[in-house]
Parts: structure tokens; sequence; C-alpha cells
């Protein structure tokens, strides 16, 4: 039996978010949205010394309460992904929010809660943990999504995510029921020894519940139809959160319970991942040629992504697993300057604009930030010399050492699927003559974010490959 | 481990390519004009010090930079020619542009520069995934090529270009990874003498083929080049017609055939067999053209045919022909491209009839062009006998029905070039914009006469690049030689007759 303190020191960087978000709302009550900006830079601060603490025990601890919840560098490396990809959507927030007047206190708050719940999901080793960590993070991210209440879209998209969201939930829940039900217990652990001795249909059916409900989380390709319709309405640093940190840490806890609650049943789960590895690929790659609001198409983009990132975790090895954690890194990178990117499309009233129409040209106008994008679109194609490549390239090298190569074939084949629409927005910006300019940039901030990220996505990244090679491989092999 | 000239190699145009993004166009011309000197100064040393029948891979650099791969860089004597073929072209390329490009300078230039660099890479490249990077990466700054200053057709011909590349060879990427992960390594010499397991071998060669045929272009996967060339500016074309589908046959020649021995014997017909029909059809579709540009891509296409049924004859004579007729249509298709670009920056059209009785206004030009004409053919004396005559004796040594019907590609070559010559040169001045047209400025004269030459060398005294080649066609040639299929000539040796001999003597 581990003390409680010692259990609560495992849990360090979910206390200083949580803590720290309690005491940033008494600010923002008192203090009103005038100090929005300052609770934006505290907020960022917190994620920061949440993400120091993960030096300590938190970052590779062990299981604390009783089994419920485990502190091993997985989860390290999930949280630092997720706090770094909240950090980012707090700080390119007052851009946008500013222009439009609807600047509030809240929205740094409502992030380091949603990134509170995420901490939960990703070091969650029961069903319960779990639940609880989801919804956190869920119920932040539905407010969030209808952030800007007066935009009827805005407003859509919430009730939208909320609806399909309680529904997923639901079928979560009912899937953990069943797994409680026939196993006798919500651990991990307990889970994983229960199904050794041969998976019944009871239990079958609560796996399938379960991952119908965590493939909604990272909308995977049969649950993937909400993703779309959220991502255009709703506000764009908002957009970017759910694009980045609720990604990584849905496909962590997938990953956590694929393996180690039913690392015994991979032959049965291995089906329904691979289909719905292959579903997104191809849907994410075929529904977004025909999109011409950028928002959309990147919501088509991140269904393909996970769809590749899914292919490591059908390999079902420590390899496979480490794959898709370097894909959910190099994603959040691409998919957070695609999204700064979007930032920067705006009329010269100031007004967003979201048609990929409107890129036409641009690099002429804008050369910098056409320059960035199509590094960017490039780098989510997967092409090399860029980035984007070698997450591709690792899952796939997971499914071939794992045996798997026919599925490798098919696999990368429909990533020329998708490398279409992202070379339609390269044409569009390259070779179609310039539209009405852009409004020039206003923040430094954004310039240097869209800056980094495009540094960490060119050839350069290829310099961080030990690096990363050796975090994501200890982080995988903490699960095995 | 001495100087790493590769890496310098490699590193210079893509300094140079930045600097051109932030100057202005004229800046950018002298800057790549120069930086593609430089390179072209250091291919010269490199190749004045390679040691021919020294060591099979000088210039080796070995830094393991990436975990599971490494900047492997070395080259043989076929990277080497392939090298120096590349930075020959780049100069040339950077002149031909030099008027006829005038959008976005500094951007174009920077796309060829970042091209040179990755040529270099790809015929550098000593690790099987820093290759396929370099290979790969080539298609970016080539759809931008196309795309941006490409004629009006551009987009569809540069989507058609990178999409059929690309699915081509992701492919070949999962064959990499099963090789490197069976063999345990990515180094390419110890993989070139890695035995695969036999029933694997045909499936590794599929899947290398995907990407190499389309790259090569082989029929029936070839549909893209007219298109693409075509649409490209002038010095696109050259490039890729020059070096672009070098990366093809170099595929064939560095992999397919060392790595997977088995599988290339087992397959031959399948490779003839297409190149066979490539000869015949592309040179009875060239004859047929309207478009000159069309028409010499097509003409590319035959051409790169005779490289495959040299190199699946599995002898000597086969493989060092494919070799050179690599190295001679880099040259000749090139300067082609080069003559069609220098009447279509005059007239702005590439259709043939518009032209006619060029011999009269433009003397020089006419000379030059007919040399070209004449090395395209095949000409003894020029640099394209060399190889076609290399490669059709090795197909004969192997099939010759092979031999037949290539040889029929040789006639029909004749026809289809110099029937365009007639047409674009010879009969009577008669249009008035026609005769308008000033001959050769000195800038024109300066990139076609170096090719004139080095057509003739090739032709005159081939041994200058049949010599660094020699050894490692023959290390080929002892990977080949346990599965090489049997020739269907049957030679068996006999007895002299008594009185031929005697005639013999008496000579």
């Amino acid at each position: 039996m581990i003390p409680m303190t010692a259990s609560l020191a495992l849990t360090l960087p979910e206390l200083i978010l949580s803590l720290g978000a309690m005491a940033l709302l008494m600010v923002a009550a008192f203090g009103g949205d005038g100090l929005s900006r300052a609770i934006g830079w505290g907020a960022v601060a917190l994620f920061a010394a949440a993400g120091f603490s993960l030096l300590g025990p938190a970052g590779n601890g062990g299981p604390g309460f009783d089994g419920m919840y485990m502190a091993d560098s997985f989860a390290a490396f999930a949280k630092l992904l997720i706090y770094i990809a909240a950090a980012v959507s707090v700080i390119i927030a007052p851009g946008f929010f500013g222009r439009a007047g609807q600047l509030r206190a809240e929205y740094p708050i409502l992030i380091l809660l949603s990134a509170v719940g995420m901490g939960m999901m990703v070091s969650a080793s029961d069903m319960l943990t779990l639940y609880v960590g989801l919804e956190l993070q869920s119920l932040s991210a539905y407010v969030l999504a209808s952030f800007m209440r007066r935009d009827g879209r805005s407003a859509e998209a919430g009730l939208k995510y909320f609806v399909l969201g309680a529904l997923a939930s639901g079928i979560l829940l009912y899937g953990i029921s069943l797994l409680y039900g026939f196993t006798g217990t919500t651990l991990f652990a307990g889970i994983s020894d229960s199904l050794a001795k041969g998976m019944t249909v009871g239990q079958a059916f609560g796996m399938v519940f379960v991952f119908a409900g965590l493939a909604f989380k990272i909308s995977a390709v049969p649950f993937h139809m909400w993703t779309p319709d959220v991502y255009e309405g709703a506000p764009t640093p908002v957009t970017a959160f759910f694009a980045s940190a609720p990604k990584v840490a849905g496909m962590a806890l997938l990953m956590r319970v694929a393996v180690e609650a039913m690392g015994s049943g991979t032959d049965s789960w291995r089906q329904i991942v691979i289909f719905s590895a292959l579903a997104s690929t191809i849907l994410g790659g075929v529904a977004a040629i025909g999109q011409s609001n950028f928002k959309r198409l990147l919501a088509y983009s991140s269904i393909n992504n996970v769809g590749f990132a899914l292919f490591g975790l059908a390999a079902g090895t420590a390899d496979g697993v480490a794959a898709t954690m370097t894909y959910m890194a190099v994603y959040v990178a691409m998919t957070l300057g695609s999204f700064i990117c979007v930032l920067q499309m705006r009329a010269p009233d100031g007004e967003p604009i979201e048609t990929i129409a409107s890129l036409s040209g641009l690099s002429r106008s804008r050369p910098g930030l056409a320059a960035a994008l199509a590094i960017f679109m490039f780098s989510l194609a997967g092409i090399p010399p860029l980035f984007g490549f070698w997450p591709k390239f690792l899952v796939f090298d997971a499914l071939v050492r794992a045996g798997f190569w026919p599925l490798a074939m098919i696999g990368i084949a429909t990533s020329v699927i998708g490398a279409f629409y992202y070379l339609k927005i390269v044409k569009t910006m390259y070779f179609d003559d310039p539209a009405a300019d852009y409004a020039p940039s206003a923040s430094k901030i954004e310039g240097g974010l869209i800056v980094l990220s495009a540094l960490a996505v060119s050839p350069l990244g290829y310099l961080a490959i030990p690096l990363l090679d050796a975090t994501s491989m200890a982080a995988a092999r903490s699960l095995f | 481990m001495d100087f790493p000239i590769l890496s310098l190699m490699i590193a210079l145009p893509l300094l140079a390519a930045f600097a051109c993004l932030f100057a202005g166009a004229k800046a950018a011309r002298w800057i790549a004009l120069i930086a593609t000197m430089l390179d072209l100064l250091l291919g010269v040393i490199l190749w004045t010090r390679y040691e021919v029948g020294g060591p099979q891979w000088q210039f080796t650099e070995h830094v393991a930079l990436f975990g599971r791969f490494a900047w492997a860089l070395g080259i043989d004597g076929i990277a080497l020619l392939l090298i120096v073929l590349s930075v020959f072209l780049m100069p040339i390329c950077i002149a031909a542009s030099w008027d006829a490009i005038e959008k976005r300078v500094p951007e174009y230039m920077a796309a060829f520069l970042l091209m040179e660099t990755l040529m270099i890479g790809v015929f550098a490249a000593q690790d099987l995934f820093l290759f396929y990077i370099f290979f790969e990466a080539g298609l970016i700054p080539m759809y931008l090529i196309i795309g941006i200053w490409g004629g009006a057709d551009r987009i569809y011909a540069s989507y058609k270009f990178f999409l059929y590349t690309l699915l081509g060879s992701v492919l070949m990427l999962i064959a990499m990874l099963w090789m490197a992960n069976q063999a345990d390594t990515t180094d390419i010499p110890t993989l070139m003498a890695y035995d695969f397991p036999a029933s694997a071998q045909t499936w590794l060669f599929l899947a290398f083929f995907a990407s190499f045929a389309v790259k090569m272009p082989m029929w029936p996967v070839h549909t893209w080049l007219p298109d693409a060339h075509v649409q490209a500016p002038t010095a696109g074309s050259v490039i890729l017609a020059g070096v672009l589908l070098k990366m093809g046959g170099y595929g064939f020649v560095r992999f397919s055939l060392p790595m997977f021995p088995v599988a290339s014997a087992e397959l031959m017909w399948l490779v003839m067999g297409l190149s066979m029909v490539a000869v015949v059809a592309t040179s009875l579709i060239a004859l047929v053209q309207e478009d000159m540009k069309k028409l010499i891509a097509y003409s590319s296409v035959a051409h790169m045919a005779f490289v495959t049924i040299g190199l699946f004859a599995f002898n000597r004579q086969g493989l060092e022909g494919a070799l050179m007729v690599m190295l001679g249509h880099g040259l000749v298709s090139g300067a082609l491209f080069l003559c069609v670009g220098v009447i279509y920056d005059r007239l702005h059209t590439r259709e043939i009839s518009r032209y006619g009785g060029l011999a009269n206004n433009m003397p020089k030009y006419a000379l030059l062009f007919l040399l070209f004409t004449m090395a395209s053919v095949g000409l003894p004396g020029t640099s394209n006998f060399v190889g076609e005559f290399l490669a059709l004796v090795g197909a004969y040594e192997i099939s010759s029905w092979v031999a037949f019907v290539a040889t029929t590609g040789i006639i029909l070559g004749a026809a289809y070039m110099l029937y365009l010559y007639r047409r674009v040169v010879y009969g009577a001045l008669t249009k008035a914009d026609v005769a308008a047209m000033p001959d050769l400025t000195a800038r024109e004269l300066a990139m076609l006469v170096p090719l004139g030459l080095a057509v003739l060398w090739m032709g005159v005294y081939p041994e200058s690049f049949l010599a660094p080649m020699r050894n490692d066609v023959g290390a080929i040639l002892a990977r080949l030689a346990p599965t090489a299929p049997h020739s269907d000539a049957k030679v068996a040796i006999g007895t002299p007759h008594p009185a031929a001999a005697a005639h013999a003597e008496a000579h």
C-alpha cells in the first residue's frame, strides 16, 4: 500500500493545474475580463510548472492510489505534448478573440481544466479514472466549442459536439459496465488477467463498445462525423486545441487501454483498429478533396492522420506504440502550425476568412506565410524531406516488423489519396493568380510560433530523431 | 575519411538556394550561375580525383546522425558519372532560363538549386533511407517548377507528375523497410551483397519496379512524361530528361539487379516485353506528333527502353551499353530540349508546322541541331551510338528477338528525328515571322557548344566514360552470374573448316 502523500506526489502536474485553475478562476471572478491576458500568461506558467514537475516522481513514479493511477514515462510523454499544445492554444487566443471583442477570462481556465482531465486520461489505469478524466476533458471542450456564444456557427458546433459526445460517452460507459460485469473489476490489470483466460462474448461486446467510445474521441472513422462541423464552427484557437491536445490524450488513452487492459486480446481488437485506420485514411483523404473551407479540410486531414497513427497501434508491438507516440508529437507541431496559419487569414477589416479560394496567390502577397503553410501541407502529406515523413515511416516500419507488410502496402497507398488535396492547397497558393490581400500580420507571437513549428517539421527535425526515438521507446516500453 | 567533397557538393546549392530566396531577380540569376559553376568545378575535381580501378566506393562519408539511418555518402564509377552529368547540365539550365524566365526569378533559381542538391544526394547516398528521402524530395521542387513556370496546362501536368511518381515510390518504401528489417542494416553496399530469400525477392523486385518503372518511365506508365515535358519550362525539361529519368535506371543498377538477382532473372521477360513494346510503340507515336517537345518526350521513352533492354541482358555489353545510353541520352535529350527552347523563345510556339527553312536564316542553329539530331539517331561518332550499339549487342547475346525488335526502334528513331529536322530546318523559308528570327546568341552558343563537344567526346573516345564504370559493372555481373538466364542463341564451338583456315592463313 502506497501512502497517500506518495500517491499525491505522483499527481503533482494535475494538482498544480487544478489548484492553479481554481486560483485563476478567483482572479477572473473578481478581476473581470480585463485581466484575461494576464490570466492567459498565468495559465501558460502553470503549464510550464506542470511540465517541469514531470521531472520528479510524477514523471516515472509507478502506480498510485491502489493502482487506479499510473505515473509512467508513457504518461509523461503524452502529458508533455498535451501541455505544450494547450499552452499554445492559450497563447494564440487573445489575437483571435481580442479582435471580436470576445476575449474572456474563462478561456485559459477551461483549457487548464481540460488539461487536468487529459492528464487523468493518459495516466488512468482504471476504467473509472479513465471515465472521470475523459468527462472532465469533454465537458470543458463542449463549452470551448461554443465559446463565441453570439456566433451561430460556434453555438451549433458546441451543441453538436455535446450531443454526439454525450452519446459516445454513453457508449463508452456501457462498454465499461459490460467489462466490469464480465470481468468483475475496473482495474486494467484485473481486466487483462481475466481476458487472458479467453474472451467471452460479453467481454468482447464490452471491448467493442469501449473502442467505439474512444474512437469518437480521436475522431476515427466511423465515429468521425462530428469533426468537420465542430472544427469549422468552433473559434479557430479552440479548433487548434481540439486538433492537438485531446487527440494526443485520446490516442494515448486508447493505446493504454488496448495494451494494458486488453493486451491479452490483441488479436481481437486488432481487426477493429485495422478497419478504423484504413477507413480513416481513405475517407479522410477522399472526403477532403471537395472541401472549400480550409478548417473543414484540416478536420479531414486530422481524420486522415489519426488513421495513420492507428496503424502503429495495429502492429500491437512496443515499436508500434512508440511510432504512434512519435506520430502524435510531430502531428501536434504540424497541426498547430497549420491552424496558426489559419489565424493569419483575415480580411483587411479583421474579419476571419476560411475559404481555400482566398489563399489564391498567397505566395506573392505573403511569401513567408505561404512557404510555412506549404511546409505544413507537404509535411502532413508525408513527403520527405519534411519531417512529417518520419512518423509515417515509423508506423509502417512497425507494421512491417510485426509481419503486416500487405497492410502496410495498402496503408501507404492510401497516403497518395491524401497527398492530392494537400497539393491542392499548395497549388492554390503558388500557381493561381493572387486574390484579395489579407490584413498584415498583427502578432509577432503568432509569427514566431509559425516559424518555430515550421522549423520543427523542416528537415532540421531529423536531427531530433535520436531523442524522439529514445523517449518514445522508453514510453512504449512502460506499457509492455 | 578526408575532405567531405560530396557533402560540400550537396550543401553548396542548398545554401545558394536560400540566398536566392532573399535576393532580387538579377542577383538570384548570378548566385545560381556561380553556385552551379562552382559545383561543376567540384564535379570536375571529383572526376579527376576518382581512382579508376581503386576501391569500389570512394569519397565515403559516414555520420550516424539520424539514429535509425545515417548520413552515409560514397560513390562508385556509375554514380560518379551521373553526378558529373548533373552538375554539367545545371549551369546550362540556369543559362537557358536567364531571359526566358521573367516572373518570380528568385524562387525559380532556388527551386533549381534545390533540385541539384537532391539529384547529387540521390546518386551519392549510401544509406537506403537517405536515398529514399533524396529520391522522393525531388518531387517537391519539380512540382513547383512545372506548376508555376509551366505552360497553359501546367496544373494538370504537375499533379499527374507528382501523384504518379509518389504512388510508385511509396510501395518501394515498404519494400525498403522489409529489407532493412530482414538484413538488419540500411547500408547500401552491404545490402548489395546480401542474399534475400528467393521467394521474397519477387515481391521486393516488383515493389522497386513500381517506383523505377514510373520514374524511368517505362511503357505503359510513361504517360506522365509527355505531359510534364510539354508543360515544363525549357530548363525543367532538360533536367527532367537529362537527370531525373536517369534515377530510374540508376535504381535498377543500384538496387534491383544486385539486390534481387534471382527475381531479376525470373522477371526478365516482364521488363524485356515492356521495353520492346515501348521501343516500337512510342517511336510510332513520336512519328505523328505535332508538338516538338512531345516528340522528344516520346523519343525519351523509347531511348529509356534501350536502357532497360541493356540492363536486363545480364552481360557486360548490355550493362555498359545501358549506362552509356543513360549518359548519352542525358546530354542529347537535354540539348534537343534546349534547341526547342531556342526557337520557342523566338516564336513562342512548339508547333512543328509553324517553322520551316531555318537553315537559311539560322545556320549555326541548324548545324548544332543537326549534330544533336544525328546523335539522337545514334550516328557513329556520337554519344548515343556507343550506348545503343553495346545495348543491342548485349540484347542479341541473350535473345535475338529482343535485338530484332529493338533495332526496328533505331530505324523508327531515325525516321521521326530526321522528319522533325526536315520540317523545322529544311524547306523554303516562306513564313515572314520565322524568317525574322535571329541566329544563336552568344549565350545560346555557350549553352549548346559544350553539349556538342561532350556528345562528340563520348562518341569518339568512350573509354573515358567506360573506364570508371568497368569494375562496378563487373561487380554487378558477378552478383548476377549464378542466376543469369541462358542465351537463346545456343552457340556451340565447332571445328574450323580446313579450307577456310588455309584461306585465312594465306592472307
